[in-house]
């Protein structure tokens, strides 16, 4: 027997760069899981609620009932990912027991810890965390997160905090390229970043993990404009099966996704779509009640 | 050499980059392809890690099943992972996705488990002795027929092989720094050596 080393970084981190280009969805039981896997999803979430019925229904979000993971699992041989809330590492070593592919931290969820984050390093199951700047991700990738995704804002269909988190990372990323290299120990200071790897960033000239876009997607036009902005993949929560029509809509937001610079394929992608979910105005939300503001 | 080898490597879903980078170390010429005319212009073509069921829906969807199956039979192709799943004739207890045949193996999917399970290891490989090898939820192939040749196995589980221009890995050489497998591919396509020859 050869000896096997599991757990390691590229493995954790490789797992991510075989979804790029791709398309995560969000569902709550096996028959939805089948719809996203026939639709040509690189993974499922398994989640109790999306996001917007989470929004809806208020009171304690938590980690889904093992019993809808599991069914999940089953019924599909896709990835499975699954959601902990911010600093449960119980909910996650439970999850990883369980066999998820990857763990979510995230904020949909209502965080078990307003300090603190999930000590991802200690796991062999990868994480994926969310982040709304160049900061944010560089903590969480500092606490052992293989991949990142912009934070958006959860089950509101409405893409335009998801435009402004892409555009902020993407655009510090770039300026930390810019600045020489006696000029970045002020900058980890102003961002709240590792020293050590805003340095990793100036060397590779982009950011040293694959990361998706999240919160707002919601017709093929939306996963499009994340691609151009530089994701490497989108999530999509409540868009798909919020929609008239979630196959059709799975089907194109996947196309969507791998042809985004195709015009004339995105216009055919987008017609006789149905209605997708029903949007919310940003505007509308109090602090409290926006999603993305929970993380630290 | 002359000009540079061109190398396309599908660019529908999946780790593309990773191998574009490859292609630029070895020292060729990088292409991604897309379409039916993209894969008319490169010499040589990598079906990349992703997730095969993605990968299969893109590529009937873009109709390049036939041209992949005419590409073979002049020009080489690397297919890892996802890749080695689509190039299979048959996928043990699994009728999805629809593979495209290009070689006479029979492989399972997430053969060796769930990512959990993921793991790197020490290969040794035919004619080229032991290669650090980095397997993501990774295939295996459980037999080959006639005309395929096994270059590497892992606990009595194949996980390279090759089969006139068709080469498969079950796990990831874009992951990993050492060239050697692309640099064999590399001289496939180049006509550069007979079957099995690696360049050490």
């Amino acid at each position: 027997m050869n000896k096997k080393y599991t757990g390691t970084d590229t493995i954790k981190r490789g797992m991510a760069r075989m979804q790029k280009g791709g398309v995560i969805m969000d569902v709550v039981n096996a028959e939805q899981a089948k719809i996203a896997e026939a639709a040509g999803a690189v993974a499922v979430m398994a989640l109790e609620r999306v996001p917007a019925d989470i929004r809806a229904s208020g009171g304690v979000a938590r980690m889904a009932d093992a019993a809808i993971i599991e069914e999940v699992m089953r019924a599909v041989s896709i990835p499975v990912m699954a959601k902990a809330r911010i600093g449960h590492m119980v909910e996650a070593r439970i999850l990883e027991a369980l066999g998820v592919d990857y763990i979510d931290e995230s904020e949909v969820l209502t965080p078990a810890d307003e300090e603190f984050h999930i000590l991802k390093t200690d796991f062999t199951v990868p994480f994926v965390c969310g982040c709304r700047d160049l900061g944010e991700a560089l903590r969480r990738m500092g606490e052992g997160a293989s991949m990142l995704r912009t934070k958006g804002e959860p089950g509101t269909g409405n893409i335009v905090e998801a435009v402004r988190h892409m555009r902020r990372v993407q655009g510090q990323v770039a300026a930390l390229c810019a600045k020489s290299k006696d000029e970045l120990m002020t900058l980890a200071k102003e961002i709240g970043a590792p020293y050590e790897l805003v340095l990793e960033v100036k060397t590779l000239g982009k950011l040293p993990l694959v990361n998706f876009a999240a919160g707002g997607v919601a017709t093929p036009a939306d996963a499009a404009l994340m691609m151009t902005l530089g994701a490497d993949g989108v999530f999509v929560g409540s868009g798909i099966f919020k929609s008239a029509n979630p196959e059709k809509f799975a089907k194109a937001i996947v196309s969507a996704t791998t042809h985004y610079q195709d015009y004339a394929t995105l216009a055919a992608l987008s017609r006789d779509l149905g209605a997708p979910m029903q949007g919310l105005e940003i505007a509308s939300l109090s602090r409290e009640q926006r999603m993305q503001e929970r993380g630290w | 050499m002359g000009a540079k080898r061109r190398i396309g490597v599908l660019a529908l879903q999946g780790a593309v980059s990773e191998h574009l980078d490859m292609v630029k170390r070895g020292g060729c010429a990088g292409l991604a392809v897309k379409n039916r005319a993209d894969l008319g212009a490169v010499d040589a073509l990598i079906l990349p890690g992703g997730e095969s069921t993605t990968l299969g829906r893109l590529i009937r969807e873009q109709e390049l099943e036939d041209d992949i199956r005419a590409f073979v039979k002049t020009r080489p192709l690397l297919g890892t992972c996802a890749g080695l799943i689509l190039c299979a004739r048959e996928l043990v207890g699994d009728a999805r996705p629809r593979p495209l045949g290009l070689m006479d193996i029979s492989v399972e999917r997430n053969g060796f488990g769930r990512q959990r399970e993921s793991f790197e290891a020490d290969l040794e490989v035919e004619g080229a002795g032991s290669i650090r090898a980095v397997f993501i939820r990774a295939p295996f192939i459980q037999s080959v027929g006639v005309g395929a040749r096994v270059l590497a196995s892992l606990d009595d589980k194949i996980v390279m092989a090759e089969q006139g221009n068709v080469l498969v890995t079950a796990f990831h050489p874009e992951l990993a720094d050492d060239m050697r497998i692309f640099n064999y591919f590399v001289a496939k396509s180049s006509g550069a050596l007979a079957e099995s020859h690696f360049l050490l």
